[in-house]
């Protein structure tokens, strides 16, 4: 379990994390996506104690961070594979982790097999690991001291395709079972396969969240008109949020009946009003990191 | 959030079993209870092997020793005989010491960032002045017997140099001299450990140790010969002048108040100020 309370980290006059909120559960994989530089490295710092927030909380299993009495057992965690002395085996940064959480030496060998290192490349020096194989390595130290929470930053990056596949398995097994796990990822398609609570984030804030089930079949209005500029502050000003898609179409939360009342009161004539059923994730993906790169330019 | 749960298609779907990412079988069965704390006996043993288990560290290790042996060893064939003296072995030993020592400490807080380990360091253990209480207690511990080593090969040094000249065994450095020698050059480690907090980049405290060490002392030479005032103040505040004396015997009660005002300046307040900075630096 993991919990994250109005969350916000400000470098100077940038705010990097904006008030964010939300609960990473047990038994479910948790998708944390958003574009290169929404937040999410930072909010997992922020998580994981290497980061001190501005305002906020942020918990695991109940504690914070910083108070677990043995990080490693409780909560495994890879922000960054290449994060590793280039002059250490595979195998010393694993014995290094095993000898800090108090583990037994054999697993060191189990867990090198299970992320499907060889004996061979546990020898090598890190300088020589590809990026896959590093990625390996940050997935057995998060893993060896079977922890019951999973903290992976685009654990995905640089491994080959057979590898994501076992790497999702890996994942959804490990949730099945009751863990709670946490990764990021800027590529929808990784999120959609693995997850099945999303969280949406892009310029420091929370653009959406919920099941996927939810956010697949995100409902609302399609709304157009010859001065688009006019109805969005109609239908702001009517407290709803409104996203702008590139082709000019506003797109709303709100009913339909709701819309139209609210643009005719206002004497902006509509060109076109629907329903958005059937829009896919991929649309709101791109339109709330459109709209929120657009407020950030602004700002 | 709602409680409806989707499973995504594809991770149900037939495993690549050939992989053996998919095979981790870890079993999460209800609430546990939580574990015990980590000793300090155990960050203790992952610290010092960390300072061993790399190919700079090993070699940095070692190469004590061998300057202290290739050290000796010029002192016996070059040295005019009247010369074979224990000082003139522990300085010969002495100075690549008081380089490699300050290095050994540096390394020990800056390679958590140049190397970014303390993504993996500080998430283990959280408690980061835990951490660098370890590692300060160990590069001052490595010091210690660094020295006592060195004051060992420079002994044998010293006997062999002697015997092979033909000339008297002078042992002419008392035990208490040995001790402030030792606890000099545990300064000038603390002055590297002090630095290594302070920029946490291995380069830049490198070389800000030389500058301190080797550059400054000019400096303040010149400062001294060139004005009046500073000639009087500066062995109160210069800790390079005060810990001179550590090295040529022990130091009278003036010049210990001298290397405690100097070292409140260059060593305390410094050593302060980096590890507030560490702990609440962020680590990336």
């Amino acid at each position: 379990m993991i919990t994250v309370e109005s969350l916000t980290k400000r470098y100077g006059a940038f705010t990097a994390v904006d008030d964010i909120s939300f609960t990473a559960r047990p038994g479910r994989v948790t998708g944390f996506l958003g574009p290169n530089g929404a937040g999410k490295s930072t909010s997992m710092r922020i998580l994981v104690g290497l980061t001190p927030p501005t305002s906020g909380t942020a918990t695991v299993l109940g504690r914070r961070f910083a108070d677990l009495p043995n990080p490693g057992r409780e909560i495994g965690v890879l922000l960054d594979a290449s994060a590793q002395h280039a002059g250490r085996t595979g195998r010393e940064i694993l014995t290094l982790a095993a000898l800090t959480m108090g583990l037994p030496r054999r697993r060191v060998a189990e867990t090198l097999a299970h992320v499907g290192l060889t004996e061979a490349e546990a020898e090598r020096r890190v300088r020589h690991y590809s990026l896959g194989m590093r990625q390996r390595l940050g997935i057995a130290t998060a893993l060896i001291g079977d922890p019951e929470v999973l903290v992976l930053d685009e654990p995905a990056n640089g491994l080959d395709p057979a590898g994501i596949r076992a790497m999702r398995d890996l994942l959804r097994g490990y949730a099945d079972r009751g863990g709670t796990v946490l990764l990021s990822s800027h590529l929808l398609h990784e999120i959609e396969v693995i997850a099945d609570d999303i969280v949406v984030i892009g310029h420091g804030r929370i653009v959406a969240q919920g099941t996927k089930a939810e956010l697949l079949a995100a409902a609302g209005t399609v709304v157009r008109a010859a001065d688009p500029d006019r109805l969005a502050r109609a239908l702001e000003g009517a407290g709803l949020t409104v996203t702008a898609a590139v082709d000019g179409a506003l797109r709303t939360d709100a009913e339909l009946t709701q819309v139209g009342q609210l643009a005719h009161a206002a004497g902006v004539p509509l060109t076109e009003l629907r329903s958005a059923d059937g829009a896919g994730l991929e649309e709101m993906f791109l339109e709330l990191t459109a709209e929120t790169q657009r407020e950030g330019a602004a700002a | 959030m709602s409680t409806t749960s989707t499973r995504p298609t594809g991770a149900t779907g037939a495993l690549e079993a050939s992989d053996p990412l998919a095979t981790i079988a870890e079993q999460h069965t209800g609430p546990r209870t939580p574990p015990a704390p980590i000793p300090l006996s155990r960050v203790v043993r992952v610290e010092l092997r960390k300072m061993f288990d790399t190919r700079s560290g090993f070699w940095l290790m070692t190469g004590i020793a061998i300057l202290a042996l290739a050290a000796t060893a010029a002192v016996i064939a070059f040295a005019p005989d009247a010369d074979l003296t224990y000082e003139s072995f522990a300085t010969a030993i002495g100075v690549p010491m008081a380089v490699i020592l300050p290095v050994v400490a540096i390394l020990a807080v800056t390679s958590e960032w140049s190397q970014r380990t303390g993504l993996t360091t500080f998430t283990l253990v959280p408690a980061r002045g835990r951490v660098l209480a370890v590692k300060a207690g160990l590069a001052v511990l490595i010091g210690v017997v660094s020295m006592f080593l060195a004051a060992a090969i420079g002994a044998v040094g010293n006997i062999v140099g002697s015997n092979i000249a033909g000339v008297d065994t002078v042992w002419n450095i008392a035990a208490s001299n040995l001790a402030t020698i030792v606890l000099a050059n545990v300064l000038g480690l603390l002055v590297g450990f002090m630095l290594g907090t302070l920029l946490r980049s291995s380069a830049a405290a490198i070389v800000g140790y030389f500058v301190y060490s080797f550059v400054l002392p000019s400096a303040t030479s010149a400062l001294a010969a060139a004005q009046d005032w500073y000639r009087d103040l500066g062995p109160w505040i210069d800790f390079n002048y005060a810990m001179a004396p550590l090295f040529d015997g022990v130091p009278t009660g003036e010049q210990w108040a001298q290397l405690a005002t100097s070292g409140t300046i260059w060593l305390l307040v410094p050593l302060a100020v980096g590890l507030r900075l560490i702990l609440r630096a962020e680590v990336k």
